[in-house]
């Protein structure tokens, strides 16, 4: 890998590179984390090759602790295998790791979000004659529900970030208190959304997510204009941390390998 | 009784009927799509396909009017966008309508589990407050009797015949796999009639890490079929080939140009060998 030190170029950074590096600095020391498929999988790995080599990457795949030198692009690909710690069967890790609680945390992405951090990927439109089929639940409803927290990463949009979800594939936080309480004995649910403008955090006081921290050169403005509800603006927002060198240069390594892989 | 050593083509043409349920099962490892291949020239009917994850081989299925329903977890193409085939079938019933039942993987797994048991329901906790629960008949709920928790039930599956890929044989029809294994084992023990397919026969098992052996008598066929996984991958055999599943997008996504594929690289072979002859040399520069 490139030296730090080489590099002279001034720092810039796409939207989705800085999206990437604030999503991986939410896993940290000996997190056992849940990986899902695309976005989160490349902060996964970029924390594990930085700041979190102790993290544990568990995928549905059946691969415990595995330890990818690259980007795979699908969450079953050999690079997972030969390196884990463990294999196992699918039937396994939804019962004996996920539903029994050994994952500390759920990292999802989505096609759609609500203020509650409940999330769509199933159908954009009816459910019957949808405009847009998507892909489905695959592991997210239980991860949501199963681990001791989950972190969401997806683009900020209009689109994505909506008043009221289409179908909701997997529970974020619900209002009925009674709901709330029960979810909460088996994990707490999604707790941070980590986008390409800002990063949002739950609130228990509201039960909705809160803009806690704006990326550099984006405005409140920027984020209520794509966002399709009335966000809360946290009282004390801060200003993300913009991506550092060894940040940036360990996730361009991964990207091109990627893209080496098609 | 022992499974018997077939030709893919007998094996499909003796086990696979018209309307039948069956699942091609494959966690983007050891992905049977030379079977799937096989189903399509036959022309095989109205079938019901289960698959956790159906990717490419479902895609194809779909789009050649082969299915009415489909039981499924997670339909994507991974890395590389949709199942347009599939989007197609559910968006515009084109070529014809697919009735579809889903459900979350968790949920998937433990309905395998289930049936492989042979009892009629599985339990897990999951689809609490999800659309996924009000929208589906097949998930309900159950109080344990022990503890009064509210827990979720999903029945077992009725399936007709599996067809799962493995590395290795043995000279008695004993199958191995290794690497990622998926929901394969569930799927033999859960279905009427399987049928493996394997890269090589062996005098005698070498122990893999994570290896997993299904006896003999609980399989059909056994179908040598080298790289019949392709384009997934059989680890220590073959590389998947993740130029195929980015190149699909574009094949896929129009309806002519996925006729035209389909008919060039399947219809107009006539096995698997040929099917991988024909692809182009960069793709099959991965294989060899």
């Amino acid at each position: 890998m490139t030296k730090v030190s080489q590099l002279e170029t001034p720092l810039e950074w796409t939207s989705d590179e800085i999206m990437t590096v604030v999503a991986a600095r939410e896993l940290t020391g000996e997190m056992v984390c849940f990986v899902g498929i695309g976005l989160p999988s490349r902060a996964a790995i970029l924390a594990r090759s930085t700041h979190a080599p102790n993290v544990t990457l568990v995928y549905e795949s059946g691969c415990i602790g595995a330890k990818p030198d690259r980007v795979p692009p699908s969450i079953g690909d050999g690079v997972l295998s030969r390196t884990a710690d463990a294999v196992v069967s699918v039937p396994e890790i939804f019962s004996y790791w996920l539903q029994a609680g050994r994952i500390d945390v759920g990292f999802l992405g989505a096609a759609q979000v609500d203020k509650r951090g409940n999330i769509n990927t199933t159908v954009v439109g009816d459910y019957d004659r949808p405009n847009v089929r998507l892909p489905g639940a695959g592991g997210a409803p239980e991860i949501t529900t199963s681990c001791g927290k989950v972190i969401i990463t997806l683009r900020h949009s209009a689109r994505a970030f909506v008043e009221k979800l289409d179908f909701v594939t997997s529970v974020g936080h619900v209002e009925d208190e009674g709901l709330e309480q029960q979810r909460e004995q088996h994990g707490r649910g999604p707790q941070v959304i980590v986008t390409d403008l800002c990063v949002l955090r739950y609130q228990p006081s509201s039960r909705e997510f809160a803009v806690t921290s704006l990326h550099p050169g984006v405005t409140v403005d920027d984020v209520l204009a794509k966002t399709g509800w009335p966000v809360i603006i946290s009282d004390e927002l801060q200003a993300t941390a913009p991506p550092t060198q060894e940040e940036l240069v360990a996730l361009r390594g991964f990207v091109a390998t990627l893209d080496e892989q098609r | 009784m022992n499974a018997r050593f077939l030709t893919l083509a007998d094996a499909i043409a003796e086990f696979v009927h018209d309307g039948d349920t069956v699942a091609l099962e494959g966690f983007t490892h050891l992905i049977p799509f030379a079977a799937g291949h096989e189903i399509i020239r036959q022309g095989r009917r109205d079938l019901t396909l289960v698959r956790m994850t159906p990717d490419i081989i479902y895609d194809q299925l779909i789009g050649m009017g082969c299915v009415k329903k489909l039981i499924f977890s997670w339909a994507g193409n991974p890395g590389a966008g949709s199942l347009h085939r599939f989007r197609d079938a559910v968006e515009y019933a084109y070529p014809q309508p697919l009735e579809i039942e889903e459900h979350s993987h968790a949920g998937m797994a433990a309905r395998y589990q289930a049936t492989a048991s042979g009892l009629p329901f599985g339990v897990l906790r999951g689809y609490a407050g999800t659309d996924l629960a009000r929208r589906s008949p097949t998930i309900r709920w159950i109080t344990c009797p022990f503890t009064g928790e509210e827990l979720a039930a999903v029945p077992s599956l009725s399936i007709d015949v599996s067809v799962i890929c493995a590395q290795q044989a043995d000279r008695q029809g004993n199958v191995m796999m290794w690497g990622i294994t998926g929901v394969q084992k569930e799927a033999v023990l859960s279905a009427k009639r399987s049928v493996v397919l394997v890269e090589e026969i062996v005098d005698a098992f070498t122990p893999h890490v994570n290896g997993i052996v299904l006896p003999s008598w609980t399989i059909d066929a056994v179908v040598v079929v080298p790289s019949g996984s392709f384009p997934s991958y059989s680890e220590d055999y073959s590389e998947r080939s993740n130029e195929f599943y980015a190149r699909w997008e574009a094949v896929s996504r129009d309806r002519e140009a996925f006729e035209a594929w389909m008919n060039v690289h399947v219809l107009e072979t006539s096995n698997h060998e040929e099917f991988l002859k024909s692809l182009a040399p960069s793709l099959a520069s991965r294989y060899d």
